[in-house]
């Protein structure tokens, strides 16, 4: 099939800046970004597409290798995959976006199969598609994105949207980090597509991830969900950057003196090398994983040794020191609320895809693994690229708003105080990563956080604009900080623990709390709940 | 984090400097530099993409490490996770070679 290609035109900008005119505007030149810049494109629509880092090594996916829930449609097949994650995700999930997904997944691995991506043919000559190395997925999404027709422009983070004179959301502006000039994209939708935050803790391949796209979306109104579901660890040697948990799988856990740590499992038994980092260092030896494993392991995720290797450590033999690494939302279920099968989000114009969105209608409060996050990335991607689109086709030539910068914090002079970028994101962290604030959750602790968290916001509020050369490391230490709020926020508005959300004043699940907790707000935060669709179906009949 | 950029083997292509998520590295007349190790995530893709094998990337992601770089250059670990994953032309059969379905589940 020949798809007729409709490029984004450059238009004439002041010096110092690039602009250009778009239909759809893709944040993030992940997974979830760049299928949604194939599908917009598909559709007719003219596309930028706008990376932080580079599209094709940008984001946790590129750095890794990743499950993908791709299930065979067979009924029984399905059924199964999709109750096997119920009581782990708090039966939170919603059947059909679980149905959705499945078939979206299926349909687009069946496409990279198509274009080329080598899935490997097991013993029995069939093709093995659960699975995805990170580098050559994301090389050859580039390469899709590009022979769409989508314009991509690397090194290019976005820092705050424009909006129309209706609140609608109508383009974005950036810098370009390697040009050091300015950009401004106008365009009929945008697709948030910026992933999680992981508040620069080094897990493989996530320091782009700061939450940028929650900023920006938070500035024009956007809600929240689920993000009490923000405290997932991976598992990595204690000096390096390589986290695998699925390997954990055949580790022994010890500590110093060589005694197994009770109850420690990469599966199932998390908390319990939590608890034992609290005391003191812990050790692992994949001392479980017999010759075949072994060889499996070395072909499946090279990069897995590379800390190996390069240290002389065995770790089949060796014990070596582990830590756990906070991954935030990029691997908890929290995001942007999603309204509607088109991915759109409560703002008009504003459509979010990945791990930017949340996760709760195919993962309750529980992920796991990559996996889920993979395929919600190619589905949600999908979805919110044609939503885009069709939303950009429909508003039709939209020539001469009106429209204004939406940002906020880091952009206004308020006082003589200069922005500090570093000492504010040490703030967020020093909240975030503690196990005994963020893993094991009470509300006291939850609240001495929050009160730091608010006090800083506000004071950074009150700071001046950040200069050309702070601005976006400024912009990504006010996502970080408003990220820990919402997710302390919700983590008290869920008095019970469910999925990923475990408070020790209230260890067990609560029936009456099988809701949604939604969130919001800048300087004032807020929380409300929403019914689960189940539950809201059950009253409905009654 | 990463720890050499090797003159004897640079061409100068500039590949690391657009590839490099965190745009650790800058463009010069002359072969590129790090110039901001600081933000470098430890995610190993300049390697992969190096069609050189002229860097190296320390597995140390929080220290920087001091590199003997003959030392290292008589080892085979510069450009060995390119060819592990398939990304040299002696080893494209190793593109299609993920195991991964055999371990899921366990």
């Amino acid at each position: 099939m020949t798809i007729p290609t409709h490029r984004a035109e450059r238009v004439s900008a002041p010096a110092g800046s690039v602009e250009f005119d778009a239909d759809v505007l893709v944040l993030g030149g992940g997974p979830a970004g760049t299928w949604a810049a194939v599908n917009a494109a598909e559709r007719g629509a003219r596309v930028v597409l706008a990376d932080k880092g580079f599209c094709g090594t940008s984001g946790a996916t590129a750095a890794a290798g990743t499950g993908v829930w791709y299930i065979d449609p067979d009924p029984a097949l399905r059924e199964t995959a999709m109750a096997n994650r119920e009581k782990l995700g708090g039966y939170l999930q919603d059947r059909r976006w679980m149905a959705r997904v499945l078939d979206g997944t299926y349909q687009q691995s069946n496409r990279l199969a198509d274009w080329g991506y080598p899935y490997p043919l097991d013993d029995r000559g069939r093709s093995q598609r659960n699975s995805l190395q990170g580098p050559e997925y994301m090389r050859l999404m580039r390469k899709r994105t590009k022979q769409a027709g989508a314009t991509i422009l690397d090194h290019s983070p976005a820092l705050e949207l424009l909006v129309d004179d209706d609140g609608a959301v109508a383009g974005a502006s950036g810098v370009r980090r390697q040009k050091h000039d300015r950009w401004t994209v106008r365009a009929k939708a945008v697709v948030i597509a910026t992933g999680g935050c992981a508040f620069l803790s080094k897990t493989l391949g996530s320091n782009v991830l700061t939450g940028d796209g929650y900023l920006m979306a938070a500035e024009v109104g956007a809600e929240f969900s689920s993000m009490e579901f923000s405290n997932p660890y991976a598992i990595s040697p204690a000096f390096g950057s390589v986290t695998k948990t699925l390997f954990y799988g055949w580790a022994t856990f010890s500590y110093e003196d060589g005694s197994v740590v009770p109850d420690a499992a990469s599966k199932g038994g998390r908390s319990a090398i939590a608890r034992a980092l609290l005391q003191g260092p812990v050790y692992a030896r994949l001392d479980r994983a017999d010759d075949d494993v072994q060889h499996q392991m070395r072909v499946s995720q090279p990069n897995f040794f590379l800390p190996f290797d390069r240290t002389g450590i065995d770790p089949f033999k060796d014990r070596f020191p582990v830590t756990l690494r906070l991954e935030g939302t990029v691997r908890g279920t929290g995001g942007l609320r999603i309204v509607d099968d088109s991915c759109a989000t409560s703002v008009p114009g504003l459509y979010a895809a990945g791990d930017a969105a949340t996760r709760e209608l195919i993962c309750g409060g529980f992920t796991g693994g990559g996996s889920h996050n993979a395929a919600w990335a190619m589905s949600s991607g999908t979805w919110a690229g044609q939503g885009a689109a069709d939303y950009a086709a429909q508003l039709g030539r939209a020539t001469g708003r009106k429209l204004s910068s939406a940002g906020t914090i880091a952009f206004r002079s308020r006082s003589r105080r200069a922005f500090e970028p570093a000492a504010l994101a040490r703030a967020a962290q020093d909240e975030v990563y503690p196990y005994g604030l963020n893993y094991f959750r009470e509300a006291s602790r939850l609240q001495g956080a929050l009160a730091r968290l608010d006090a800083a916001w506000r004071d950074v509020s009150e700071a001046d604009a950040a200069g050309e050369a702070d601005v976006l490391r400024a912009r990504e230490a006010a996502a970080m900080l408003a990220t820990a709020r919402w997710m302390y926020r919700s983590a008290l508005a869920r008095p019970e623990s469910r999925g990923m959300h475990r408070r020790d004043d209230f260890p067990d699940l609560d029936d009456r709390q099988r809701h949604y907790v939604t969130t919001g707000g800048l300087d004032e935060v807020w929380t409300s709940v929403r019914p689960h669709a189940d539950v809201a179906y059950a009253e409905a009949a009654e | 984090m990463i720890e050499v950029i090797d003159a004897e083997r640079c061409t100068s292509c500039d590949i690391c400097v657009n590839v490099c998520p965190t745009n650790v590295f800058d463009k010069t007349d002359g072969i590129p530099v790090i110039a901001r190790q600081g933000d470098c995530q430890t995610c190993f893709l300049c390697e992969l993409y190096c069609p050189e094998d002229a860097l190296y990337v320390s597995p140390f992601a929080d220290e920087t490490q001091p590199v003997d770089v003959v030392a290292l250059k008589r080892t085979d670990t510069m450009g060995s996770y390119r060819r592990a994953v398939g990304w040299t032309d002696d080893t494209r059969d190793r593109r299609g070679v993920d195991r991964s379905y055999l371990l899921f589940g366990h």
